[in-house]
């Protein structure tokens, strides 16, 4: 079988509501466990064992739960965004699950990257909140979770719904490299990256390990927290389909 | 890919493409709107308006900060390393990261005898972090620079 015509037996597989929920059963558990141990150790090692700031003592320490929660936030957006435009030129169901099952976390941990920054700011910076690039387009991310999620609410034709949804997630993802470049295109108090995944970081390996190993467990949870959501989602909407029934009688 | 859904992908990434053009001139003209800080040569000269809320920023001159033992009261000087400089003072805790050579952003109103009478001090931080231990091995080099 040659490469393109395996992408398409893929492409039309994940038009299966049915198989996904038949392979995914695995995956959740393979996140779940990667992200209790990558979270658990890389905590310990953060608070604990990694050397404290020349300049900021002890609160540098907040960014191994700020950093990783900003960008797995952003992650999601964006893979929120393709399934969007998935949704909106080839109407797959599972797309519109996966827009529905990236809401919750994603709002959860935008917010908690501004909660954090707002913490770390106050002792370094000394303020919570400051109206510069980098924080307000990060409070536009949330508005946008905040919003596609009302706008679920809102309607109640599951066809409209999808297709609504879609529209603003594929649009709102313009916000993300607005987010990523605020630092570089305007003077802000919100210092330039200090971790990428393409460049050398800007703090030695005892400082840049742990943080590495807090955002693997972080994306390693949000793929156990929406792949579980996108499978109760599915037994939801299938729940009148026979292989619905057979897996409830079943157990699986 | 069957016309319907060719039209249907044309129409995404045409809607795309106009909201980034439309956002991308939004910002462009905001740019020019952006209200900076006023550098200490402006303070000086008298570009900054008085008796208004603006911001100033500058490096804290070393030697110049002088507490109010009675009080949170402090004044330093700001400087641009290039002879301008004006005295801030202020009440309050200032952050962690203030110290002298640092950059600061003072948010208050310039008063008509050149003082700035400061409501808020916030102190920039770069993006590289260091173990203390390193930090002596590298000969304090980075500090005092515009971080």
């Amino acid at each position: 079988m040659s490469f393109t015509s395996s992408i398409k037996t893929l492409w039309h597989k994940l038009g299966s509501p049915r198989w996904f929920y038949q392979m995914s059963g695995p995956w959740v558990i393979g996140f779940g466990i990667a992200a209790l141990v990558l979270l658990g150790v890389g905590a310990v090692w953060a608070l604990g064992f990694a050397p404290p700031d020349y300049q900021q003592g002890n609160s540098f320490r907040i960014m191994y739960v700020h950093v990783p929660a900003a960008m797995v936030a952003q992650s999601i957006y964006m893979s929120m965004g393709v399934a969007g435009l998935v949704l909106f030129v080839w109407r797959m169901k599972l797309a519109d699950v996966a827009i529905a099952a990236c809401l919750p976390l994603g709002m959860v941990l935008t917010a908690l990257a501004l909660f954090s920054g707002g913490v770390w700011g106050k002792p370094t910076w000394g303020t919570w909140w400051e109206w510069d690039g980098r924080t307000v387009s990060t409070l536009v991310l949330l508005f946008l979770f905040i919003g596609i999620y009302a706008l679920r609410e809102a309607i109640e034709d599951a066809g409209l719904k999808a297709r609504a949804s879609a529209l603003v997630a594929m649009i709102g993802t313009i916000n993300i490299p607005i987010i990523k470049y605020s630092v570089e295109w305007w003077h802000t108090l919100h210092q330039p990256a200090s971790f990428t995944l393409t460049e050398k970081p800007a703090m030695p390996p005892e400082m840049y390990l742990p943080l590495l190993v807090m955002v693997l467990g972080m994306y390693a949870f949000a793929g156990h927290n929406i792949i579980s959501r996108m499978r109760n989602q599915i037994l939801v909407r299938e729940s009148r389909t026979h292989w619905v029934r057979e897996a409830m009688a079943t157990g699986g | 890919m069957n016309p319907v859904r060719k039209r249907r992908l044309y129409l995404a990434l045409f809607l795309l493409l106009a909201v980034s053009g439309t956002t991308a001139a939004l910002m462009v003209a905001l740019e020019q709107n952006i209200n900076m800080f006023f550098p200490p040569a402006d303070v000086v000269a008298g570009v900054a308006p008085t008796e208004t809320p603006i911001r100033a920023g500058g490096m804290v001159l070393e030697g110049s900060v002088v507490r109010d033992p009675g009080s949170l009261g402090v004044e330093f000087v700001l400087t641009d390393r290039a002879g301008a400089e004006f005295t801030v003072a202020f009440e309050g805790i200032l952050p962690d990261l203030f110290r002298e050579g640092q950059g600061i952003i003072v948010q208050g109103e310039l008063k008509e005898d050149g003082l700035f009478a400061a409501r808020e001090v916030l102190a920039k931080h770069d993006e590289n972090y260091m173990p203390p231990e390193l930090m002596d091995i590298a000969g304090h080099q980075n500090q005092g620079a515009d971080s």
